[in-house]
């Protein structure tokens, strides 16, 4: 390990001991840069948390995050950062949901759930049963939609200015002065995963490169010795007569 | 006039009902744009419902849209009080994704700005909460104290406040050695002197004593359950501290002391931040002690672009810069949440990546949010002037509360 980020200890049997105190109710767990990950049955939340805090001793509930992944189904995944103070380790627990399906709320064992979960409402329209104040937080009163959805644009709908004729602030569609312009930079060699402009007339579709050419080491690049011995070697062409000879 | 003092009822036979007051969202002392909805009964609280989201800008949505070093600034522009500390919590978690390694300079630069803001963000809410309970002297010497910090920000970033300062790799740039040196002048004489001339005037005090102790007493077990961190749940008595027991950059070489409050009310975590102050002074004072000479950002050149002069001379290191300020750097794909000790608490950051120059998804967890929630709680049956003390003893910013 090189990095500097805060150092957390996995102690020894962590992976085994979860595994055997969630039982059925976990799909997979996986540690990956140094972070245990526990992924779970949703409808089995509650039992998972309580077994979690109390068995595992993971104590504080740190933060709720949503992901939305729109080509998956389900499309939503939520993550449980769990904090235990005694073991000094922290747990992610991820389970995956859509709009039609509640999450049960874990208000009844962290109380600090409330506003997490009402974020995650807010901004994803995912749904918590159980949690008995679900109203939106971030978001302006009377907002609809949910922003962090992939499919909401970065500008929203609505916009709002003060008018001065009707001395009130009004709400007003979205006008853009220019498109909304969205670069990405990515190189159409390593990574690009679209037609580039112009190379829809050749109707070929996305080029295909199996292995993106890249340049991570000095060999890749074309420089060293055998360049170097080719860069001293005389010119063999002949300068062009410029006419003027005398 | 006469006739109405005869109707009107005689002491003890009013029925007085609750109603309700908005508290905000204007108010200086709701700390930015808080609105709360309070419920009286007479002058007692009897419930209280925070209204946040006044400040919201969409950063996580914004972040998603920009590559990892365009989206940096962002975190400076959260809790605008404590700017690096921010940033501190990002580059880590980037640099965790990379497995980068940074410098040994860059990690002591790093440790001694994030103390510096710490120093920076506890004057301010120290300042505040004294402001919110009716002094005035105090703030004024605080803001000294501040002020000469945001010159120090100055002279090592450029700006006073939204610094951007800590990079993936490293920091940004080196700090000239008078800085240094200045620092530390700065930490031997002005800033203990303003400090503690401005804490003999309150600490003691009986008035301030009289707002805030015994007030929104804090259980163990609520700090647990309510999810707090930093100088609130040391104000309740449990000693935890990330810098400490998960330690970053190069806090496993400092010698520091955690303060711990004993009754978990307002005046201990008062007292919990003017320790931190001084701790944060010694922990500054070993890194200019033992901060070594070299690179202060990472040479990886796939990743922290290369010196001016450099690509002057050199057709790869222009090169690199243009992709690295055009494309910007790939992190590999995976997730991870890094949470660093700010000065308000535990700020952490889940961040999601697919591989691609730009973050698939940043979740910021700000302290703010379990803290403020937990108000309704530590309100309950006070009266309605120990609502500005609460809301001071917890130190929020709106900026990272509604991000």
């Amino acid at each position: 390990m090189t990095h500097s980020a805060p150092l957390i200890k996995t102690p020894d049997g962590t992976i085994e001991s979860i595994s055997k105190v969630l039982g059925k109710h976990m799909v997979s767990i996986e540690e990956a840069n140094n972070e245990v990950a526990v992924h779970i049955h949703r409808d089995a939340l509650l039992e998972c948390m309580l077994q979690l805090r109390d068995a595992c001793e993971y104590q504080q509930l740190m933060e709720i995050a949503g992901v939305d992944w729109p080509d998956r189904d389900p499309r939503f995944e939520i993550v449980y950062c769990l904090l235990s103070l005694t073991k000094n380790h922290r747990i992610r627990v991820h389970l995956t949901t859509n709009e039609d399906h509640p999450v049960p709320s874990v208000t009844s064992i962290w109380p600090v759930a409330g506003w997490l979960e009402r974020e995650v409402f807010d901004m994803y329209g995912v749904l918590f049963s159980g949690n008995a104040d679900l109203r939106r937080i971030l978001t302006d009163y009377g907002f609809s939609g949910h922003p962090q959805r992939k499919d909401f644009p970065l500008s929203g709908y609505v916009e709002l200015r003060y008018s001065e004729e009707e001395k009130r602030v009004k709400y007003e569609p979205v006008q853009l002065a220019q498109d909304f312009r969205n670069f990405d930079f990515l190189s159409p060699w390593e990574g690009a995963d679209y037609v580039l402009p112009g190379d829809e007339k050749t109707g070929e579709g996305v080029p295909q490169q199996a292995t993106p050419k890249t340049t991570d080491t000095a060999t890749q690049t074309g420089a060293g010795k055998a360049a170097n011995k080719e860069a001293v070697k005389r010119s063999v062409r002949k300068p062009k007569a410029t006419g003027d000879k005398a | 006039m006469s006739m109405q003092q005869d109707l009107a009822p005689t002491t003890g036979d009013e029925v007085i009902q609750n109603y309700t007051i908005n508290f905000g969202p204007q108010h200086p002392a709701a700390h930015g744009v808080l609105r709360l909805v309070m419920e009286l009964d007479g002058e007692i609280v009897e419930r209280l419902d925070p209204h946040i989201g006044l400040l919201h800008r969409g950063t996580e949505k914004l972040i998603e849209y920009k590559t990892y070093l365009q989206a940096l600034p962002y975190f400076d522009r959260l809790d605008y009080a404590s700017p690096m500390a921010m940033e501190h919590s990002y580059v880590l978690a980037i640099e965790k994704l990379l497995d980068l390694e940074v410098p040994l300079r860059a990690q002591y630069l790093r440790v001694l700005f994030a103390e510096l803001t710490r120093i920076k963000n506890h004057t301010l809410n120290i300042a505040h909460h004294i402001i919110d309970v009716g002094a005035m002297t105090p703030p004024l010497w605080l803001y000294e104290i501040r002020e000469d910090i945001m010159g120090f920000y100055e002279r090592a970033s450029g700006a006073r406040m939204h610094a951007a300062w800590f990079r993936p790799g490293g920091v940004h740039q080196d700090v000239p050695l008078k800085l240094l040196t200045d620092i530390a002048e700065w930490l031997d004489d002005r800033m203990p002197r303003l400090f503690e001339d401005a804490m003999s005037l309150v600490v003691d005090n009986r008035i301030f004593k009289q707002r805030n102790v015994d007030i929104a007493i804090v259980s163990k077990e609520d700090a647990i359950k309510w999810g707090f961190s930093g100088p609130m749940i040391r104000g309740a008595g449990i000693p935890w501290d990330i810098r400490k027991s998960q330690p970053y950059d190069v806090y496993d070489r400092m010698d520091f002391d955690i303060p711990v409050g004993t009754r978990g009310d307002c005046y201990d975590r008062f007292m919990v931040r003017v320790e931190e102050v001084r701790q944060s002074v010694r922990i500054m004072k070993q890194c200019l002690q033992q901060m070594p000479e070299g690179q202060v950002c990472s040479d990886d050149r796939k990743i922290a672009p290369p010196k001016r002069a450099e690509m002057k001379q050199s057709m790869e290191a222009l090169i690199h810069h243009f992709k690295l300020y055009t494309e910007g750097f790939k992190v590999p794909a995976g997730s991870v949440y890094v949470a660093t000790e700010s000065p308000k608490g535990e700020f952490g950051v889940y961040l999601v990546a697919d591989g691609s120059n730009k973050p698939y998804r940043c979740k910021i967890r700000p302290t703010a949010f379990s803290h403020l929630q937990a108000m309704d709680f530590m309100t309950r049956g006070h009266m309605l002037a120990d609502t500005t003390a609460i809301l001071g003893a917890l130190d929020i910013v709106f900026g990272e509360c509604d991000r």
